[in-house]
């Protein structure tokens, strides 16, 4: 008997091992992860420290000032590098006079009149569009901004000796999870072996030892046959798997048709998450017919030009893990191609190519629905229905969109009746009618058949 | 034991040694059976290594695999604009204001447009016409898929560049005169583009060619008032009107005439006008008459010399007979006693009769014709047109243009035209489609619709419209008028000629406003006028006493034939317009067809008869029409109560054959019998074998003295008694005490509060409906009703979730009905009376009453249905929800007005039915705010719950409350008579529910006790003879 409790004990200690191994991993995998998340964080520090060393060098102006005023004056015509409404802008110092810099800032207009040379070449070759005068700024201010755009060409941080060691490790993560899962599965085949060749030596030591080992009775029926002669135990069993079928099978049929979820690949990667998300663009600003029509539109691509006629690539932070920055301003060039757009021309070619998205809201053809009823009239947010949209970087369908759904929230929200003339007088009786004071819309006649077939 | 029995299998079998018996013997089928047929390549087969086996293997799996793959939803494709236009919102409407002028329907109206489409036209309130059922469908028109793409030089297409230079190079030395037939424009800047193009070729002549003829009217105008015009009426103001065979309420002198009249109609203050007609073809304006009175074309002639003698010759006997010449003096006394209200009218195709109205009129001093603001619509002058088949045949033609007509088809003596065009050098047509006269043409030039074109148009000589473009041309077109330009060297499109012509014309109005109300007043530009004056400018006309005699003295020359227009055809300038095809006639409810009209008496005399056949469709024999040497064949005979004995009827416009889809293919060609443009012709009748088919929707004509569908009463009676005489609310047996049918002890339902939010109800005045059919068409247009062509029309299984009934009286008058079935007793004379009653008089009372659902707030229809796919709305509309409806019928069989519409097949994207919504281009009139209904499901009309639910949205948004007359379906809008009145009953100062409570509205079948939210309005006839 004792060694019987010997035999558990070698068990225990495996056990404990084991369960100290893993732990042991979990730590570290542990560390890992608030690791990666510092890293945008230890990125931009970096960048700050690049940007405060190339300030330093030249005469003291300061860059950091200067990108203000050019986000706010410079930016809707000009870009650092590539071509926009004016010229890049970055190093132009090295291309023009400081002088004459200064005073064409000041008043391009004038120098044009007074025939200045390169301010003439310079008119002509950009369309004869004239640049605004911007006579409010100081000379400090014309120096910081030149400053901000006499900073080199940042090189994308992940290429850069300084941020390698982070880059490594963010990798490593990713490295040691297979590892960690390999080591275990490993130590799961030994401890199977470990066992059998424990319990084969145990018994070799029992018959030794001469202990008897227990020996399992046969049984007289196997245990299918008792069942089968059971006839109440076959009764019930069938009528669970009937009843589970039943359930399973409507709820397969129920989902036939219902699109929750779906979320194909359309032909420009749009991102929401970075429009409506990261830049907090108002959904019906662009989604503009939903306030007066019953669809909310999908926007005539005029609308993307209005701002990616300068927007042409996206900001470095903007790249994500899964989608880098080549990758975005890829999808920005297929907006270009449909619209017709050439980026060096700064121009409308004229070939056109629409865009065919694929559709995901798809409602059938015999059921109404209108989005101004609900987004000017109802003031319901456009997320109540489409979901977070904001955090979405392929948009997909998140409702179900079934008449079900649409029927609860009929009943259970209430119209905005107040301060809509329309209301007042069937907001008066009904209200009395029910007794209630906020009407739904189920009460006000919302779940009628003919409302929303027709 | 076997039997010896021998089986003999014919006759043959007796010989011995047949040679039929010996090859039945060894070959089984007589005949080879076609296996190669039905397996196609037999070599191909037999080299094939595919085993029976594989074959079905195959089956089997692509089977699973398209059940399968049916689990996918579609992946649906979402394309926006790449620039989008600034004023289109997808999903909402847009509105323009533009002209419709095909030369024989001029309308200014209100263009529908969605996503750049033009779906509908409602009438534009702003201009001085109504809009007909044919306006309301040339919508349709825009999308006709027999329409020209692209222009054709000698049968290759061209593009426009190398048709201008041919053509022009032609023109430049053509030999002879240079001719263009064209339509009536009445467009001042057409008429000075044309001028611009005689001067720049010198020896081009302009030849104006209505194809139904106001030649006589024009002709007695112009000899008397010096313009060639028709005068124009304002019948809002007429007490008394006489007309002799005018169908105002028709196209007669170009139509639109009707809203005018019905506000006349409507009893106000105890007043209504009073209306005589003097007729020979059942028109629907006898049909809206106090008093018609048929009578043979002779006689018309012979009623209005009579006429003419009382008022102006001052005589008091007529040799009238005793019948005709009571009817016309009583005329006479109320024409005088109405005096500046009176009017009189004519339809008679003669310059003495039309002299004679006019002469009538003035000496009356009638306020109603207006003499001094002409209609310009018909400019047409048949002596040229004559003169111009002559010059061709002469040679004398040169070149010739031919714009907007079609004359191979529609001229009388066309054979003549035809052999004319073989004499011309150069043949050019400016058509919508290949139609008979482009076919013989060298150049045809496809032009657009005129949803398509820029135009003025010049209504009257102070009333003008403007056509703008409502879509970019679908096709490689270019209109008549650009084409001219560029012939003319002249840069500027027609748009900016049109604005060059308007340029100081437009007083204080701005040309964007003029475009905008699409209708405006003016002088005419300075020294141009869409009158054309190309011809001979001094027309002669008889002195009215001797055209009274000429009249008078007119002949009976035995059966006479009048020619009409169809309310749905026209003149068949849309002959390949489904919805209008299946526009049933107003008077004979038939569609699809146009047949000969002839009164009982004529047809008993002649063998003629009409007959429904087991199904209830209606059959008839055809006719042999022979007018002097011209003979139209096997033309279908329809008997017609109230036409003239000795007179018969035949509809212009049918009968095309080219660029006419082959559904559409229907009826005859009457224009070869339209000899001298005259549509009086004597004619004989010849009966042949044959029997037709008509497609006629209404199996019962009389109203049997049934009272409680049309209510109708005098002006007498409505004027001197109570609500209780004539308009008596039902009563039903309750207990034994006779109780009101609106007493709620008498009903079987708990009623609903209706008094909260919106409640639509409408109103049918059935004395302003004069039957015109317009509102059935804006109704398809705007539903998606399908058309479902003749075949299903014959068993009633129609569409049109309005329909217009029409009955006819089985007495003189309905009353003399009402009293006849009170007077039967007893079995016998209920079964013999009552049979006579289903025949409709010589001379019936006629009433059209619309008919749609009737929305019953105690729907019968609405409890028998299994699976509450109908149901009641709050805001009174009965609902039908198609995704619901399971195809029982047990509401159309429910239903006490029949009026539910079930879809026997698919009717769209289906080659039984090819109409337009079988092919890409008719479908895009579809509206996209109502469902396209599918097979097997029920569909009625819903009250415009599109519309109204669209007119409470707006005001939502907007924050107010919706104001009286915002609310309107499609009827309703189409209606410029007023007879459909729409609105929210709930609303205390709206018009419907003054309507309502106003003491001539009833429900019908109101015993029924169904509760509808449809009201008529009392029928009340002014039949004072003093």
């Amino acid at each position: 008997m004792k060694k019987v409790k010997n035999r558990h004990s070698v068990a225990r200690i495996l056990l404990l091992s084991v369960s100290f191994f893993l732990s042991f991993q979990a730590f570290i995998f542990a560390q890992d992860s608030p690791l990666s998340e510092d890293e945008p964080v230890r990125q931009e520090t970096v960048q700050g420290a690049e940007e405060s060393n190339v300030e330093a060098e030249p005469s003291g102006a300061d860059a950091a000032a200067g990108k203000e005023i050019f986000n706010t004056l410079c930016a809707a015509c000009h870009k650092l590098d590539g071509m926009s409404i004016g010229p890049p802008l970055r190093g132009v110092t090295d291309r023009r006079d400081k002088e004459w810099l200064h005073s064409w800032i000041r008043n391009s207009g004038a120098m044009i009149a007074a025939g200045d040379e390169q301010g003439v070449a310079l008119y002509e070759e950009y369309n004869q569009v004239a640049m605004p005068p911007f006579t409010q700024l100081s000379d400090a201010d014309i120096d910081n901004i030149l400053a901000y755009v006499s900073q080199p060409k940042e090189v994308p941080p992940a290429l850069q000796p300084g941020t390698d060691a982070v880059a490594g490790t963010g990798g490593g993560g990713g490295v040691s999870t297979d590892i960690v899962l390999g080591i275990l599965a490993f130590v799961l085949l030994m401890l199977l072996v470990i066992l059998y060749l424990v319990n084969k030596t145990l018994r070799r030591f029992a018959t030794a030892s001469g202990v008897e080992l227990p020996v399992k009775e046969k049984r007289g029926k196997p245990i299918w046959k008792s069942f089968v002669e059971n006839q109440f135990l076959v009764i019930v069993t069938s009528v669970i798997l009937v009843l589970v079928g039943t359930y399973y099978f409507y709820g397969y049929l129920m989902q036939v048709g219902v699109d929750q979820g779906y979320q194909p690949i359309q032909p420009i990667h749009f991102s929401h998450k970075i429009h409506a998300g990261d830049n907090q663009i108002e959904c019906k600003f662009c989604h503009s017919s939903a306030r007066v029509s019953k669809t909310s539109g999908i926007p005539s691509l005029n609308v993307c030009m209005n701002c990616h006629k300068s927007v042409s690539e996206v900001a470095d932070a903007t790249a994500t893990e899964e989608y880098t920055k080549e990758f975005y301003d890829g999808e920005i060039a297929k907006l270009y191609d449909a619209v017709g757009w050439d980026v060096t021309q700064q121009a409308y070619t004229g070939e056109t190519e629409p865009v065919k998205w694929v559709r995901i809201h798809n409602l059938p053809d015999f059921a109404y629905f209108n989005h101004s009823q609900h987004v000017e009239v109802g003031g319901i947010a456009c997320q109540t229905c489409h979901g977070p949209v904001q955090e979405m970087e392929i948009m997909y369908q998140n409702a179900p969109l079934t008449m079900g759904w649409c029927i609860n929230c009929h009943r259970e929200t209430n119209v905005r009746t107040a301060g809509n003339e329309y209301y007042e007088k069937v907001h008066e009786e009904l209200s009395k009618k029910y007794g209630v004071e906020e009407l739904t819309v189920a009460q006000m006649g919302g779940i009628e058949c003919g409302k929303c077939h027709y | 034991m076997s039997s010896n029995k021998k089986y003999w299998q014919n006759l043959e079998e007796l010989k011995e040694s047949s040679s039929i018996v010996e090859t039945h013997r060894n070959n089984e089928f007589s005949e080879e059976i076609p296996t190669d047929e039905f397996l196609g390549d037999k070599e191909s087969l037999e080299s094939s290594t595919t085993s029976r086996r594989d074959f079905l293997k195959y089956v089997g799996f692509s089977t699973a695999a398209a059940s399968l793959a049916a689990c996918e939803g579609p992946v649906m494709k979402s394309i926006p604009y790449v620039v989008q236009p600034e004023r289109i919102v997808p999903g909402v409407a847009n509105y323009y204001a533009t002209t419709m002028a095909d030369g024989f329907d001029f309308s200014g109206v209100l263009v529908r447009t969605r996503e750049g489409r033009p779906i509908k036209i409602e009438r534009n309130g702003m201009a001085t016409t109504g809009a007909n059922a044919r306006v309301q469908a040339s919508v349709l028109s825009l999308y006709d898929n027999k329409r020209l793409q692209r222009p054709t030089a000698n049968g290759e297409v061209v593009s426009w560049g190398q048709f201008d230079r041919e053509v022009t190079e032609r023109l430049n030395n053509v030999s002879g005169d240079i001719v263009l037939l064209t339509q009536t424009f009445a467009s001042p800047s057409t008429s000075r583009l044309i001028n611009d193009f005689s001067q720049k070729y010198g020896n081009v002549r302009h030849v104006v060619y209505d194809t139904v003829s106001e030649d006589a009217a024009l002709d007695a105008f112009q000899a008397r008032y010096g313009t060639r015009a028709l005068p124009n009426y304002d019948f809002s103001i007429a007490e008394t009107i006489v007309s002799v065979g005018a169908d105002f309420l028709g196209d007669w002198a170009g139509g639109g005439y009707d809203a005018a009249y019905a506000l006349g109609r409507i009893p106000v203050e105890g007043k209504m006008s009073r209306h005589i007609q003097f007729e020979s073809n059942f028109s629907i304006t006898g049909a809206n008459a106090d008093k018609r009175v048929p009578v043979t074309i002779t006689e018309q002639k012979q009623v209005l010399a009579a006429l003419y003698n009382y008022i102006v010759g001052g005589s008091s006997a007529s040799d009238l007979p005793a019948r005709l010449d009571d009817a016309v003096a009583k005329a006479a006394a109320q024409l005088r006693k109405a005096g500046s209200n009176a009017v009189v009218l004519t339809g008679i195709p003669e310059t003495d009769a039309q002299s004679l109205v006019l002469a009538i009129n003035e000496t009356l001093g009638s306020e109603v014709m207006d003499t001094s603001n002409p209609r310009m619509l018909r400019q047409g002058n048949a002596t040229e047109v004559r003169q111009l088949v002559a010059d061709m045949n002469a040679g004398q033609v040169g070149a010739i243009i031919v714009a907007g007509v079609n004359p191979v088809y529609s001229l009388p003596f066309s054979e003549e035209f035809v052999g004319g065009l073989a004499k011309v050098d150069l043949k050019v047509a400016f058509s919508m489609k290949k139609d008979e006269t482009a076919l013989l043409c060298d150049f045809v030039a496809a032009t657009p619709h005129y949803l398509e074109s820029w135009g003025d148009v010049q209504f009257t000589r102070k009333n003008y419209t403007l056509m703008q473009p409502t879509i970019r041309p679908l096709f490689d077109t270019s209109q008549f008028q650009d084409t001219l330009l560029r012939w003319t060297d002249n840069d500027n499109t027609y748009y900016e000629y049109i604005k060059e012509t308007w340029k100081d014309a437009l007083g204080t109005t701005s040309w964007i406003d003029a475009l905008h109300d699409g209708a405006f007043e003016a002088s005419e530009p300075e020294g141009i006028s869409s009158t054309v004056t190309a011809g001979p400018t001094n027309v002669v006309v008889n002195d009215d006493s001797t055209a009274a005699r000429n009249l008078a003295g007119a002949a009976t020359q035995g059966l006479e034939l009048e020619l009409y227009t169809s309310v749905s055809m026209g003149s068949g300038n849309q002959a390949n317009n489904p919805w209008l095809c299946e526009l049933p006639d107003p008077i004979t409810r038939a569609s699809w067809d146009n047949y000969v009209k002839i009164s009982k008496f004529d047809a008993e005399a002649l063998g003629l008869e009409n007959w429904h056949v087991s199904n209830g469709a209606l059959n008839g024999r055809y006719v042999n029409l022979k007018v002097g040497d011209t003979v139209l064949e096997k033309v279908p005979v329809f008997v017609q109560p109230g036409q003239a004995r000795g007179v018969v009827s035949l509809a212009l416009g049918y009968g095309k054959k080219e660029g006419i889809q082959k559904d559409m293919q229907v009826g005859v060609n009457a224009y070869p019998l339209y000899r001298d443009f005259k549509s009086h012709q004597p004619v004989t009748l010849e009966k042949v074998a044959g029997e037709h088919e008509f497609a006629c929707l209404q199996l019962h004509t009389t109203l049997m003295g049934r009272d409680d569908i049309v209510k109708e009463t005098t002006l007498e009676i409505f004027n001197t008694r109570g609500p209780e005489v004539w308009n008596k609310i039902p009563e039903v047996s309750l207990n034994h005490v006779e109780t009101p049918v609106t007493s709620p002890d008498v009903d079987l339902w708990d009623g609903f509060d209706r008094s909260t939010g919106h409640h639509f109800n409408m109103s049918i005045d059935l004395n302003a409906c004069t039957g015109c059919g317009a509102c059935v068409i804006a109704c398809n247009a705007e539903n998606n009703v399908p058309v479902v062509g003749k075949e299903e029309v014959r068993k009633y299984r129609d569409m049109h979730w309005l329909r217009i009934d029409r009955y006819y009286s089985s007495e003189e008058s309905f009353e003399g009905d009402v009293q006849k079935k009170e007077g039967i007793s007893g079995l016998g004379e209920s079964l013999s009376g009552l049979s006579e009653m289903e025949v409709a008089s010589d001379n019936p009372q006629t009433v059209f009453q619309p008919v749609m659902c009737q929305h019953c707030n105690h729907a019968p229809c609405e409890t028998v249905c299994p699976v509450a796919a109908t149901m009641h709305g709050r805001q009174g509309q009965n609902q039908m929800i198609y995704n619901r409806c399971v195809g029982t019928r047990y509401c159309a069989n429910n239903c006490p007005y029949k009026v539910r519409r079930f879809n026997w097949f698919l009717y769209n994207k289906n080659d039984e039915f090819d109409y337009h919504m079988n092919n890409d281009l008719g479908r895009m009139v579809l509206n996209p705010d109502v469902t396209v209904r599918s097979r097997g499901v029920m569909e009625k009309c819903s009250f415009c719950i599109q519309k109204t639910q669209k007119t409470i949205l707006d005001a939502k948004r907007e924050g107010r409350v919706v104001q009286d007359g915002e609310f309107q379906t499609a009827c309703s809008l189409a209606c410029d008579k007023g007879a459909i009145i729409f609105g929210d009953v709930n609303d205390d100062t709206s018009l419907i529910n003054e309507l309502v409570e106003g003491e001539r509205s009833y429900h019908l079948l109101e015993y029924v006790g169904t509760k509808p939210n449809v009201v008529y309005q009392t029928k009340v006839r002014n039949t004072s003879e003093a």
